[in-house]
């Protein structure tokens, strides 16, 4: 009975595409000759792809109704597993490590770049990850610290010749005052309405670039940004960029020390309770302004510091870089990856940046595989690709007694 | 202890307190019992520094503590069960009491004091490494009140310990009021609608309405009072 549910709802499914698509696949003018041309085999190709994909879909979702049933004990999945084993933690880590260390020498600059960017993604997912995985506030302006970062080094820069090494921790600072300005206003707030400000603080400070010109040189941004700097030797593009991908590995790996730490922290417990039920924050004695601002400022830091090394990186910046659009990637990158977790968001950004990279060979399809690998994440793992496991305290038997 | 002034509090426009005066003294208990919408919630809020206080004045150990903030509030030593519990839904038993020893560094003190309260609640021990939205709600209450103890309240607020709780399980947290009262010497000031059972533990009672305080009385003299009887207690 079921099965022949399935099989009308599908036929229903695939009957309604062919309805859909039937303009543009089926009919098609000629132009010069004035004449339709019924081409009824593509009509046929998606019917029959429509009626297929609709059946996979269909028993995909109930396989994985009747996992939900079953798996409820074991809710710590496999990469978890071998995250928290030490046997092959170690060894996957010592691989990782040495494959990224060799990685400029093997592959080609381009394949460099592309890392590069992939990394900085990492860094901005793991930072905004405080602010949304830690302390559950929904922050959808966070490239405007991007912004605020790269363009602390380009105009201070310009202006003052900083280099890149005294810049970045300086943009880091800089950001997280922003952090702290956009904080103050959205205390009371919470959910929807957070996400609405924070989204046009985004776009407020987007708009200042763009307009305010003598003081960002408006749209046409700021060019000949130097490159990181090697104790003050001249280096090859090539070196240079090798060079860069080394401080971007270096930053991230801070980055994972400082967040593995803060999570573990007592401000990191401060958090997840705030998520949790700020009513009861307070009645334990937490300063529920003092640990937001703190999420967003430090948040804002790592954003920051991405920003200087994205500078340092691309050597020309303009306000076009930070739109909105990135804001979503790097929410993305976290919601995808796995809020909280540190491995998930790092997969999460790789995956999210060097996808559609790769994918470029699928020409206009490319945002069209992207959403529907976003889509099909959000049915079959709600939870990311690595979900966060909270850590669990175990207690030995006697104890309980 | 604590010592409240003329408070009056507002939401909005609407005045919630009326010139409330109380007073609680060091190892007492003390119940607030009255009408939905009386002002006890308020009153309980209202010390805590999350309700602002719009005139008169709260002393705790002598020292001005109205309109103060909430975290610093705790600090001093006053700590509140809030109203339906609030605990913290995805943080294990276990991290919940953790949260309470928030403003605490003293380690072995807090060892001795979670302890404790495995002993006074053996149910939160089996328990600990149990997600606390997963815990029936007498296992929440004892586990909101057991967080209220790891701050090392000297004045522990109450909040309608006996909401939505089986009358079993409401004794069963009364009693434990009462053996946290005589064992540590913690202040309590409860807030109730359940006037019967508060009054009986109470050293002393307030009855509200209307955002004022009507009635002041030993615990006892309330429960033979008769327009407490009619009114409260349905005798």
């Amino acid at each position: 009975m079921t099965v022949k549910n399935e099989l009308i709802k599908s036929i229903l499914a695939s009957i309604w595409f062919m309805f859909l698509t039937f303009p543009i696949m089926v009919i098609k003018v000629n132009t010069v000759t004035d004449t339709v041309e019924w081409r009824w085999y593509n009509m046929a190709v998606v019917g029959i792809g429509s009626f297929f994909i609709s059946m996979l879909w269909r028993y995909l979702i109930r396989k994985k109704e009747e996992g939900s049933k079953k798996e409820k004990k074991d809710t710590v999945g496999p990469v978890q597993r071998i995250l928290q084993d030490k046997k092959y933690f170690l060894p996957g880590i010592g691989a990782a490590l040495l494959f990224t260390i060799f990685f400029p020498h093997i592959f080609s600059m381009y394949q460099t770049n592309i890392m590069i960017s992939a990394l900085i993604y990492v860094m901005l997912g793991l930072g905004l990850n405080i602010v949304i995985g830690l302390a559950g506030l929904l922050d959808l302006g966070y490239v405007a610290f991007f912004a605020v970062g790269a363009y602390s080094y380009a105009l201070l820069n310009l202006h003052y010749g900083v280099t890149f090494w005294i810049a970045l921790p300086l943009g880091g600072l800089i950001a997280a005052f922003f952090g702290i300005i956009l904080g103050y206003p959205v205390l009371r707030l919470r959910g929807d309405y957070l996400a609405i400000v924070t989204l046009g603080f985004g776009e407020i400070i987007r708009l200042v670039l763009e307009n305010w010109n003598e003081f960002s040189f408006g749209p046409s941004g700021i060019a000949n940004i130097p490159k990181p700097g090697f104790f003050g030797f001249e280096l090859s593009l090539q070196a240079t960029t090798t060079f860069t991908f080394y401080i971007i590995v270096l930053l991230v790996l801070f980055t994972i020390f400082v967040i593995n730490r803060l999570q573990n922290s007592r401000i990191g417990r401060a958090w997840s309770a705030l998520k949790d039920d700020e009513v009861a924050c307070q009645a334990m004695g937490i300063d529920k302004a003092k640990t937001k601002l703190r999420a967003f400022a430090l948040g804002a830091t790592w954003a920051g510091m991405g920003g200087v090394v994205f500078a340092a990186k691309t050597t020309f910046i303009n306000p076009a870089s930070f739109t909105i659009w990135e804001s979503v990637i790097i929410l993305c990158t976290v919601v995808l990856g796995g809020m909280g977790s540190i491995a998930g968001v790092m997969c999460g950004a790789l995956l999210l940046i060097l996808l559609p990279e790769y994918l470029r060979d699928f020409g206009e399809f490319r945002m069209i595989t992207f959403g529907t690998v976003l889509v099909l994440m959000m049915v079959f793992r709600p939870g990311g690709i690595i979900e966060n496991v909270r850590n669990t305290y175990k207690f030995e038997k006697s104890s309980q007694s | 202890m604590l010592k409240i002034r003329n408070i009056q509090a507002f939401y909005g426009n609407i005045q919630a307190l009326r010139d409330i005066e109380m007073d609680v003294r060091e190892g007492e208990i003390i119940s607030l019992i009255g009408a939905n919408g009386a002002g006890k919630s308020t009153t309980l809020m209202t010390i805590c520094g999350v309700v602002p206080a719009r005139h008169g004045e709260i002393f705790f150990d002598g020292k001005n503590i109205t309109n103060m903030p909430p975290d610093k509030i705790v600090a001093l030593g006053i700590n509140q069960v809030p109203e339906g519990r609030h605990i913290f839904p995805f943080l294990t038993v276990m991290e919940n009491l953790d949260m309470g020893t928030f403003l605490r560094n003293d380690t072995d003190e807090i060892k001795k004091d979670l302890e404790y309260i495995f002993e006074l609640f053996p149910r939160l021990a089996e328990r600990r490494s149990q997600a606390g939205g997963t815990l029936s709600g007498g296992e929440q209450q004892m586990l909101a009140i057991s967080r209220a103890i790891m701050t090392r309240p000297r004045l522990l607020l109450l909040d309608e310990p006996s909401l939505g709780l089986a009358p079993i399980v409401t004794r069963q947290i009364f009693d434990i009021i009462r053996k946290i009262n005589k064992e540590n010497n913690t202040t309590i000031f409860l807030v109730e609608q359940n006037a019967n059972l508060a009054l009986h533990i109470a050293d002393r009672g307030y009855v509200m309405e209307n955002g004022a305080i009507t009635m002041t009385d030993t615990g006892k003299n309330l429960l033979s009072n008769e327009d407490v009887k009619k009114a409260y207690l349905g005798i």
